[in-house]
């Protein structure tokens, strides 16, 4: 197994093509649940574990069933449905095997369907060829690489709350401009590996 | 009617603008607003998907149980984000690689899902086909509008034509990423702003 691969993938998801300040995956949620650092937190551990478990099954259905019988151009119609029903079946389990776990990412699970980031980590295995052990690791690294994201940004707006900033930017727009901000300093992860 | 037909039409470019009033959306507008032909061309691709979506939500309405009609919702989309993807590979291969995966992530587009929840599944098929062309748009004028100030920053040219001349110095870190999120952010201010002076 090539560990230095594996290292470049998982550092490229996590840092150079961070998944919501790089590649622009997963706004809604970037936006909506980075008041509190709390629900981030939430949000982000439900994102990587959906991450993670969509990579997984959605490289089983690309290439043991779509595959096979030539239907590849179905797969966004596919991917969208098994994404919806994992998150279900998720939450479904989680709420049996873990009432507390349940009652603080609960309301999160849903959400997680019509994450971007989702089928976008999903169509990025694809596209890059990955194998199962590679798919693996990209998925749950962008899902760390959008937690991380997600907990800065909610210690910042906690902090902007209280600044006083000019009425017409108050809210989303400041939020862009900072989540702007960290994007600079993210580009300074770029120099790490040459991809 | 014709009045409340063009109120239907028209609020989508200011006044319900998808992205910079109900900021809905929002990777596409992020993610492809590199150059102004990148933003029309994912534009026109989530409007097709918008009116066809909306159109079919709109017929089969009544024939939906409630409880399951997101999955369904999806599906019709899916369907008709498959079919603009294969045209475009088809006929804009160019368009279609510097869109790249956002394509396929027109499915998870909160403006197409919202439209089909808020507005298709309770009017008539003509008024969902306005509201989609409509709210379409809107989306599209947004992502040019956002797609031409960071094409003139950050290159001098826009849609190949130099605009700003040689003895500009293009400011990179406009269509960078970064660029995005600060001209968005700006963009949206400006329409806040002007929302407070008129109202």
């Amino acid at each position: 197994m090539d560990w230095g691969r594996l290292f470049a993938i998982a550092i490229g998801a996590i840092l150079i093509n961070n998944f919501v300040l790089n590649r622009f995956l997963g706004l809604c949620p970037f936006l909506g649940v980075s008041k509190q650092l709390d629900a981030a937190l939430g949000m982000g551990f439900a994102v990587i574990f959906v991450m993670t478990m969509a990579s997984m099954v959605t490289f089983g259905i690309y290439n043991y069933v779509l595959a096979p019988f030539g239907i590849e151009f179905l797969r966004t119609i596919a991917f969208i449905l098994v994404i919806a029903t994992l998150v279900q079946f998720v939450e479904m389990v989680i709420e049996k095997t873990s009432p507390s776990l349940y009652r603080s990412l609960g309301i999160y699970l849903p959400l997680i369907t019509t994450n971007c980031a989702v089928l976008g980590v999903a169509v990025l295995n694809i596209e890059s060829s990955y194998g199962f052990i590679e798919t693996v690791v990209h998925g749950f690294s962008a899902g760390i690489g959008f937690t991380i994201a997600l907990v800065l940004m909610a210690g910042i707006r906690e902090r902007i709350e209280l600044a006083d900033v000019p009425e017409s930017l108050r809210g989303v727009p400041v939020a862009f401009i900072v989540a702007g901000l960290m994007s600079i300093a993210f580009l300074g992860f770029s120099g790490l590996a040459a991809e | 009617m014709s009045v409340s037909l063009t109120r239907e039409f028209t609020k989508g470019f200011i006044r319900e603008n998808p992205v910079f009033r109900i900021v809905l959306g929002l990777c596409p507008v992020l993610a492809v607003t590199t150059s102004l032909k990148n933003g029309i061309g994912m534009g026109f691709a989530a409007t097709f998907v918008l009116v066809g979506s909306n159109v079919i939500v709109s017929l089969v309405r009544k024939g939906i149980p409630a409880r399951i009609r997101i999955p369904c919702y999806i599906v019709v989309i899916a369907s008709f984000v498959t079919v603009v993807d294969l045209v475009m590979a088809g006929y804009t291969p160019e368009l279609h690689k510097s869109l790249g995966i956002f394509i396929p992530l027109i499915v998870v587009n909160c403006i197409i899902l919202g439209r089909a929840e808020a507005f298709a599944s309770k009017n008539t098929v003509g008024r969902s086909f306005i509201d989609g062309i409509g709210m379409g748009l809107g989306f599209t004028f947004a992502l040019a509008i956002t797609a031409a100030v960071r094409e003139i920053i950050g290159t001098g040219k826009i849609w190949d034509l130099v605009l700003l001349g040689t003895r500009y110095n293009p400011v990179l870190i406009a269509v960078l990423a970064p660029g995005a999120f600060i001209t968005l952010g700006l963009l949206i201010g400006l329409f806040n702003l002007l929302e407070r002076k008129e109202g």
